[in-house]
């Protein structure tokens, strides 16, 4: 393959390496699901083209290694075979990773794999100052550990207690990790705090009689860095009742980013440059969360 | 709901074994409580001493999942929780 673009091949997902004329090809993955079938094409095409074997990424993709430049086109088209296509590297959004969810998760608030799946469709691959990271847990566990991508969505539950079914047991107060409920059992009386509580939900997950109800919602988290430096991303607005207004925080905040950043700056950078109460006005004006403003965490 | 713990008060003084798996570690835990209850009729009473942390947090939930009710919860002196439980009382 003549007039090679490192540039344009890094975009689209082909890794050059230190053997001249290879390369790593990055597989587009979402939520690190890959059908049966998919796999025994990585298989083929790995045992055709490459070394015989894959490279698991640190964010749920594969990499086959070894693929000689004269084979792009040949791998595309296998690759197409089966569905699957060539992942991005550069400033872009890129791999969307994700947990198994309350698909599959006991402990899961949310359908991690479905909104990872909306994230990879809306906004997979675009061009943005820096590289954008986004990552998908559903729970508190966070096994996906959502606070280290650029932007991170934990699955939370907001409670609501119930006293009529409630039976005083104090099982919920035993679960309780932020130790928000306080039950007297002699005097049938429950206390619940709900600036204390993580929304993990536990609560509602032990109870014995149903009497916490309450619904399941999104926590966003930005800034998140995990590379060259390392930072916590920082939760910015209260727990997201409904996914509209999820994905009208996440497009407020690509725009403030977008808008916002100098070239080549990550999302954290420019938070701590221009100060994290702008991005939050950002998504005030943008009239994402109205109504909750006054539980705002920071 | 007068009834509902009634029901539970009667069935907590009714206990008809105890187990203690504050020796053992996830998912020890929930395999030991799981055999301790196959041994019980259904409604019978299991009383559980259990450990803080993971054993608390997750042991209940997975009860709840397979059907048994927990009639209550309490702290001990010790920092270990005791639980009473109901088999397939959900």
């Amino acid at each position: 393959m003549e007039n090679l673009d490192i540039n344009t091949l890094k975009k689209g997902g082909f890794m050059r390496q230190i053997q001249k004329g290879c390369f790593s090809v990055r597989l587009r993955t979402v939520a690190g699901e890959i059908k049966a079938e998919q796999l025994l094409k990585i298989s083929e095409i790995a045992q055709e083209f490459g070394h015989g074997y894959i490279h698991l990424t640190a964010r749920q993709g594969i990499e086959i290694p070894f693929i000689h430049q004269n084979d792009f086109a040949a791998v595309k088209r296998k690759l197409a075979e089966a569905g699957l296509e060539p992942g991005v590297c550069g400033p872009r959004v890129r791999t969307v990773t994700a947990c198994q969810g309350d698909a599959i998760c006991p402990s899961g608030l949310i359908d991690t794999t479905a909104l990872a799946k909306e994230l990879d469709a809306r906004y997979f691959g675009l061009d943005l100052p820096h590289k954008l990271k986004f990552g998908v847990t559903g729970c508190a566990h966070n096994c996906l550990k959502a606070e280290e991508n650029d932007v991170g969505i934990r699955g939370g539950f907001r409670p609501c207690w119930l006293e009529e079914p409630c039976s005083f047991c104090s099982l919920c107060e035993q679960v309780c990790p932020a130790k928000a409920i306080a039950v007297d059992k002699k005097r049938r009386r429950l206390s619940f705090r709900e600036d204390a509580c993580t929304y993990c939900g536990k609560c509602a997950k032990s109870c014995p009689t149903g009497a916490w109800q309450g619904n399941s919602g999104y926590l966003v988290f930005v800034g998140g860095l995990f590379g060259n430096r390392t930072a916590i991303g920082r939760q910015v607005l209260p727990i997201i009742s409904d996914q509209d207004k999820l994905f009208q925080v996440i497009d407020s905040v690509i725009k403030f980013y977008e808008q916002t950043a100098k070239p080549g700056e990550r999302l954290r950078a420019t938070l701590e440059r221009v100060g994290w109460d702008v991005l939050q006005e950002a998504c005030q004006d943008d009239e994402v969360i109205a109504g909750d403003r006054e539980q705002a965490v920071i | 709901m007068a009834k509902t713990q009634d029901t539970a008060a009667l069935s907590i003084r009714q206990v008809k074994a105890f187990l203690d798996i504050t020796d053992v570690t996830c998912p020890l835990t929930f395999v030991k409580a799981q055999a301790a209850l196959e041994e019980l009729e259904a409604g019978q009473v299991l009383e559980i001493r259990l450990s803080e942390g993971e054993p608390i947090q997750n042991v209940p939930h997975s009860l709840k999942d397979e059907g048994h009710k927990i009639l209550e919860a309490s702290l001990n002196k010790d920092g270990t929780f005791t639980l009473f439980v109901a088999k397939n009382g959900l």
